[in-house]
């Protein structure tokens, strides 16, 4: 058996070593490329949404290399994502590939069901002690990465030279993948909070910090961890001089919605549907709740602005997006939705990311000054 | 007089036009040019730069270059520009000057269409067109060409019509077909015309102008408020007049040439970028490949001049750019073109 799985921004990383530290044999597809996307969408229904095509991609560039059972995890409500494993079972067998397909979730609800299913994953050569290990150090592994991203948020409109950045961020991540000790992990983390404030004493004491806008992004998970979906949309920010937050980050989202809330991972979504409430008061599938919730909250955090952005016909995230105006108004806070699909160019995206920074930039004229630089830091830590 | 021949340089480069405007320092226009682009913009960018020349004479001075629409960064890099922005900052940076008081801007270009919310002179909020290009300047004027009108006739014939007729705008493609309909079922053409106007101020204002929050005074401008029959089927459906200032068509290049003016005001004794009026005779070259270095596979353009690389973009990683759309990298291209005796 050879197992592989589809791609979601840096949730590879973390599947890797699962299934490394459990000695089953895994294959990563490559990276989310136009190639993939071309692959996917070839066998895709043209109305499916973007993660379906990419996911279906990454299936078809890992058989390559001798994948043959896809592991992929499931869902409820109104979000189509939740039986795309039976779905891309399907297409891939009509296509003519023999891939077995094992999708993550309690089937009916039974956890049994689940244990099952992981039990065959695993292989009888992995007592219950061994994988609950496994998962705890890819846990650890997942919640490292994200406090790396997100040092990487504030670093990115802070330091001068964003290519060096964009180095110590893929440095970084190289160095979370290879690594199979905690202490690794977390030596990996202060690493990157050590270089971060090299740099920053390296920038002369006159050139007096501007402090960075802040945006947030909030929108349909997938789209938001993945830079290649997002257009990149997160580094093309740095680059034009804004922090960016988000919503959901990968271990928030594995805490809550593969551990049952048991683990809270990395800024947890929980408090989201209270803030959501006064808007949307119910489940609508998706993290459509979610990204309401997180608007209301950036929004009274004082962000000068928020992205929204979802993949073309993404249910729950349309519903969030008609109830969004209502907060904009509410809070006085800008408010952009952007919409992906394969055919988006990255043209119209640098436009719209431009012209929502100028809006920002001219609507907050007074001279914005930090007081310390410890800003960086403190990310690292929250 | 001395200070006569001072100008502020405004280029915008779209898909259909590209607009060229001179600037006085006392805000006046002294030149506006309004080309096709026709598919070909660095030549369509020279040949404005040649018609230029020979309208003011080698003794001018350009204070200031700016540029914007699609081709900002090609036109910033063959002109040497001072500011590069986006169409939409550039087009309420424009409207704002000309009428502080504007609190809306419906804008319709060749390809694009766009809304822009202004509060207190300051854009506060925007959208463009997104998964759709019906009711675009390139769609009204392929139905006057299969109609057989002139396109500068359309609006007047529409506003001719008595009982405009109702006409499906949601695609451009169905709005075609139901427009051949009417004409066969003996509709009068101004009629038809009319209604294609209603249809697709309808289909701007429920996809662009959606949950957008629409106050006057309204401008409206782009190449289309060139249609006298799109700005009343507008003013009918907001029930508010609808304002089409007096240069609607290149108000984007003259949004570009007040920042322009505005980079250039700030810093005092700042030098242009520009890289003089001589641009017209040189030969410029533009270049593209796909990079193979990492999985993104970007598409990187280089510009040459004369055989020698000006600047190229388009990949992520910065490998290959000699220049970005920022202006401290436009230094370096200078430096370089300078080195090289351009």
């Amino acid at each position: 058996m050879k197992v592989t799985f589809p791609h979601m921004g840096n949730a590879w990383i973390v599947i890797q070593t699962l299934f490394e530290s459990l000695n089953v044999e895994v294959v990563v597809p490559p990276t989310n490329s136009k190639r993939t996307l071309q692959l996917g969408t070839r066998l895709s229904p043209e109305s499916a949404c973007m993660p379906l095509k990419l996911n279906l991609g990454n299936y078809i560039e890992a058989v390559n290399e001798g994948a043959d059972t896809i592991v992929i995890t499931g869902g409820i409500g109104p979000c189509r994502f939740g039986y795309y494993g039976e779905i891309e079972r399907q297409i891939l067998r009509d296509a003519g590939y023999a891939y077995d397909v094992v999708t993550l979730e309690p089937p009916d609800g039974s956890l049994l069901g689940l244990a099952g299913r992981i039990r065959y994953l695993a292989g009888t050569k992995n007592s219950w002690v061994k994988i609950i290990k496994a998962l705890r150090f890819a846990y650890l592994k997942s919640v490292a990465l994200d406090r790396v991203e997100d040092l990487i948020h504030a670093a990115r409109p802070r330091l001068p030279d964003p290519r060096e950045t964009e180095k110590l961020y893929e440095a970084a991540k190289l160095r979370i993948t290879q690594t199979m000790t905690e202490l690794g992990v977390k030596e990996t983390v202060r690493w990157v909070q050590e270089s971060i404030r090299e740099r920053q004493e390296e920038i002369k004491d006159s050139e007096r910090f501007r402090k960075p806008l802040r945006i947030g992004i909030i929108g349909e998970i997938y789209t938001i961890l993945d830079p290649y979906t997002s257009v990149g949309i997160e580094e093309e920010l740095g680059r034009l001089g804004v922090e960016v937050d988000r919503s959901i980050y990968l271990s928030g989202w594995v805490g809550s919605h593969i551990f049952q809330g048991l683990a809270p991972g990395y800024r947890s979504i929980r408090s989201y549907p209270g803030h959501a409430k006064p808007y949307l008061p119910h489940f609508v599938g998706g993290h459509g709740l979610e990204t309401v919730g997180a608007a209301v909250k950036f929004a009274q955090e004082g962000y000068n602005g928020i992205i929204q952005i979802f993949p073309l016909s993404c249910m729950p995230e349309i519903v969030a997006a008609s109830v969004l105006p209502k907060v904009q108004e509410d809070y006085k806070v800008p408010i952009m939705t952007l919409v992906v699909d394969e055919h988006t160019g990255q043209a119209g995206m640098q436009t719209r990311l431009e012209a929502f920074v100028d809006l920002l930039e001219r609507a907050n004229f007074e001279p914005r000054t930090e007081h310390n630089r410890g800003d960086v830091l403190s990310v690292g830590g929250r | 007089m001395l200070g006569e021949d001072k100008y502020f340089l405004g280029v915008d480069v779209g898909s259909v036009s590209t607009n060229i405007v001179l600037l006085r320092p006392d805000n006046t226009l002294k030149e506006a040019l309004y080309l096709r682009t026709q598919g070909r913009p660095m030549q369509t960018i020279q040949e404005g730069i040649k018609l230029l020349r020979s309208k003011i004479g080698n003794s001018a001075e350009i204070m200031g270059v700016g540029t914007t629409g699609s081709a900002r960064q090609l036109a910033a890099t063959l002109l040497g520009a001072d500011v590069v922005k986006n169409e939409i900052t550039a087009h309420a940076v424009a409207a704002s000057r000309v009428n502080p008081e504007v609190q809306t801007i419906l804008e319709i270009g060749g390809q694009d269409s766009k809304i822009i919310i202004l509060r207190d002179g300051v854009a506060a909020d925007f959208a463009m067109n997104t998964v759709c290009a019906a009711g675009t300047g390139s769609f009204l004027d392929q139905q006057a060409a299969r109609l057989g009108i002139p396109i500068e006739e359309f609006g007047p014939l529409a506003l001719q019509a008595k009982h405009p007729v109702q006409i499906a705008g949601r695609c451009s493609v169905f709005a075609e077909s139901d427009m051949i309909h009417k004409q066969q079922l003996g509709h009068s053409l101004s009629d038809i015309l009319a209604g294609l106007c209603q249809a697709m101020v309808r289909n701007y204002l429920n996809n662009v102008g959606k949950n957008k929050d629409i106050r006057g005074p309204i401008f409206f401008q782009g190449g289309v408020a060139a249609n006298p029959g799109i700005r009343k089927a507008f003013e009918v459906e907001l029930g508010q007049p609808v304002i089409v200032p007096e240069h609607y068509d290149v108000m984007g290049a003259l949004g570009a040439a007040y920042l322009a003016q505005e980079k250039v005001g700030m810093q005092v004794g700042m030098r242009s970028k520009f890289r003089g009026l001589h641009l017209g005779e040189t030969q410029f070259e533009a270049k593209s490949f796909e990079c193979s270095g990492c999985a993104n596979h970007c598409e990187v353009v280089e510009i040459q001049q004369d055989g020698i690389s000006l600047a190229r973009w388009g990949d992520r990683c910065g490998k290959w750019s000699i220049a970005s759309s920022t202006s401290v990298d436009n230094d370096s291209v200078e430096h370089k073109v300078k080195q090289l005796g351009a």
